[in-house]
């Protein structure tokens, strides 16, 4: 038991001194009644009169073990306790006791340990209930600032991620049309092979007659076809297939999970009919068509890109020279016409 | 820190001017990008390049612009969370400005490296002090005054600041402090920050 006894060198404190050393003190008499509160602990108090009741009755010590007692309080004087008020009971509070020379009272000072940022807020407290040693100030300060970065963190990274993935995006579509480009195609193509996947079709299709429309009405009305001819892909394909642009007039459709002939061949003739409709571009109008080739991965005993996109386009130049504005399935004969 | 400034300098002419102007300025001060980050760390000199250039666009001086964006660092919502935190710094005005030496070691215990001013007060009389500000970027200074201006209007302190001749390379303000209770403080509750 630490028992300060008058013998020792002394120190004597008015109660407002004590008040604004501690201010969170509790100041109990030999009986174990509460003579005297510090400022900020009688906010906790809320108006509610502490002076004279009886200290357990306001609080429950629990630490280093329950303590209901004067007697017991003065046997852990100086030590580390662990407590709870009545009057904030979700609170875990920390404190100390001090014994007063001859027994004759107790001063017991509080702190929030790590329920500060609860305790300021649910009594209000502010920069001047707490001693300008108490580090308290400090912590809530840290807390607001760190979920500030954390806030601006966030922020900073989501903005990053928008705009990584409007890049990506970027650099995978091709900018007139809006249809994927030759590296996308690429990637889908790579994954296509590279991971378990359904059979699928690969459609290749080059413009007919476009070039005349180039050179007559100028590289403004050819675009406005190409963005035409994009819109009929977005339209006639599913929206697992993918369509592509990969050349002036040239594009690449991705028929996903698509080993019906007949399928197949009812697509590329939509298409076909689709955009031999009338282009209309300021007051021409302006007709093309289209030369298809297509070729199934279902064919192939290790499917390759390269292969399949070679083999559409031996199919698509079977097409143009059995008179364009027609589709042809690839067949190995086509491989030997070609050599 | 650099970068929160930047930001509000962009903040600043968006929110006053719009954005055709900021838009203007950016081209202006040839930035290569679109928006500045708070979070990230820029040369120093950019700043007066672009404050240049918006000075320039807007008839303004330089430092003139420069205040007025330190204020918009304090009062406009914002930056609340900012406001808040130097808040923290005291009671009043007066003991405000004795925490400005602490604000570096404050700030960077939230974020270490971070590149804060170190500020030097010296109490000249019972209303006369001196403070000088030591930054990579001394053309800043007038961020600082105007950020430092704006505090005193938190606090409702009545205070004449101004930008003086230093005996060295660091910025250097004079600030009396007429009045530290002229008006009511902002309202600042420290159990109500929105986390």
């Amino acid at each position: 038991m630490t028992v300060h006894t008058a013998t020792e060198p002394g120190l004597y404190l008015s109660a407002k001194a004590l008040d604004a050393l501690l201010p969170m003190h509790i100041w109990l008499d030999a009986e174990g009644r509460v003579l005297r509160v510090g400022p900020t602990m009688s906010k906790l108090a809320e108006g509610k009169t502490w002076i004279g009741k009886h200290f357990f009755s306001l609080a429950e010590i629990r630490r280093p073990t329950r303590i209901e007692d004067v007697r017991a309080l003065h046997a852990v004087s100086g030590h580390r306790l662990g407590l709870r008020l009545s009057a904030m009971p979700d609170l875990q509070l920390r404190g100390q006791a001090l014994s007063l020379p001859d027994l004759s009272g107790i001063v017991i000072d509080i702190s929030f340990g790590v329920s500060f940022a609860d305790a300021v807020e649910q009594r209000g407290l502010t920069l001047s209930d707490f001693s300008p040693c108490d580090q308290t100030v400090e912590l809530l300060y840290l807390r607001e600032a760190i979920s500030a970065v954390a806030h601006e963190s966030r922020n900073l990274t989501d903005r990053l991620i928008a705009s990584e993935h409007a890049a990506q995006t970027r650099a995978l579509t091709d900018a007139l049309t809006g249809l994927a480009n030759r590296r996308a195609l690429d990637d889908l193509l790579f994954k296509l092979l590279h991971e378990p996947a359904a059979p699928f079709t690969l459609i290749h299709m080059d413009l007919d007659f476009f070039k005349q429309i180039n050179d007559e009405l100028g590289h403004a009305a050819g675009d406005a076809v190409l963005v035409r001819v994009a819109q009929v892909l977005r339209d006639e394909v599913r929206e697992a297939d993918v369509a592509a642009r990969v050349g002036g007039d040239e594009f690449v459709i991705v028929l996903r999970n698509c080993d019906d002939p007949m399928f197949v061949e009812r697509i590329a003739e939509r298409l076909i009919d689709r955009l031999e409709e009338p282009i209309e571009i300021g007051n021409e109008s302006c007709r093309i068509s289209a030369s298809v080739g297509s070729t199934r991965s279902s064919s192939y005993q290790r499917p390759d890109a390269d292969q399949m996109l070679r083999d559409a386009d031996l199919a698509l130049y079977a097409s143009k020279r059995a008179g364009r504005g027609r589709h042809s399935f690839f067949s190995s004969e086509m491989n030997s016409g070609a050599k | 820190m650099n970068g929160l400034i930047n930001r509000a300098l962009q903040g600043f002419l968006m929110e006053t001017y719009g954005t055709s102007v900021w838009e203007a300025v950016r081209r202006d001060a040839q930035l290569g990008f679109d928006d500045f980050e708070a979070m990230l760390r820029y040369e120093t000199g950019i700043t007066a390049q672009v404050a240049k250039a918006a000075a320039k666009r807007l008839d303004k001086s330089p430092a003139a612009l420069l205040e007025d964006v330190g204020t918009f660092l304090i009062a406009h919502q914002k930056h609340e969370r900012l406001r808040r935190l130097l808040r923290f710094g005291g009671n009043d005005f007066r003991e405000f400005l004795f925490s400005l030496e602490d604000l570096p070691g404050r700030a960077r215990m939230a974020l270490p490296g971070l590149d804060v001013p170190e500020f030097i007060l010296a109490q000249k009389s019972a209303t006369r002090f001196e403070l000088t500000v030591v930054w990579r970027d001394s053309q800043l200074a007038p961020v600082i005054l105007g950020a430092v201006r704006a505090m005193a209007d938190e606090y409702g302190a009545l205070v004449l600041l101004e930008l003086v001749e230093g005996d060295g390379p660091d910025a250097v303000m004079a600030l009396d402090l007429l009045d530290n209770e002229f008006a009511e403080a902002r309202s600042f509750e420290l159990g109500e920050a929105a986390l």
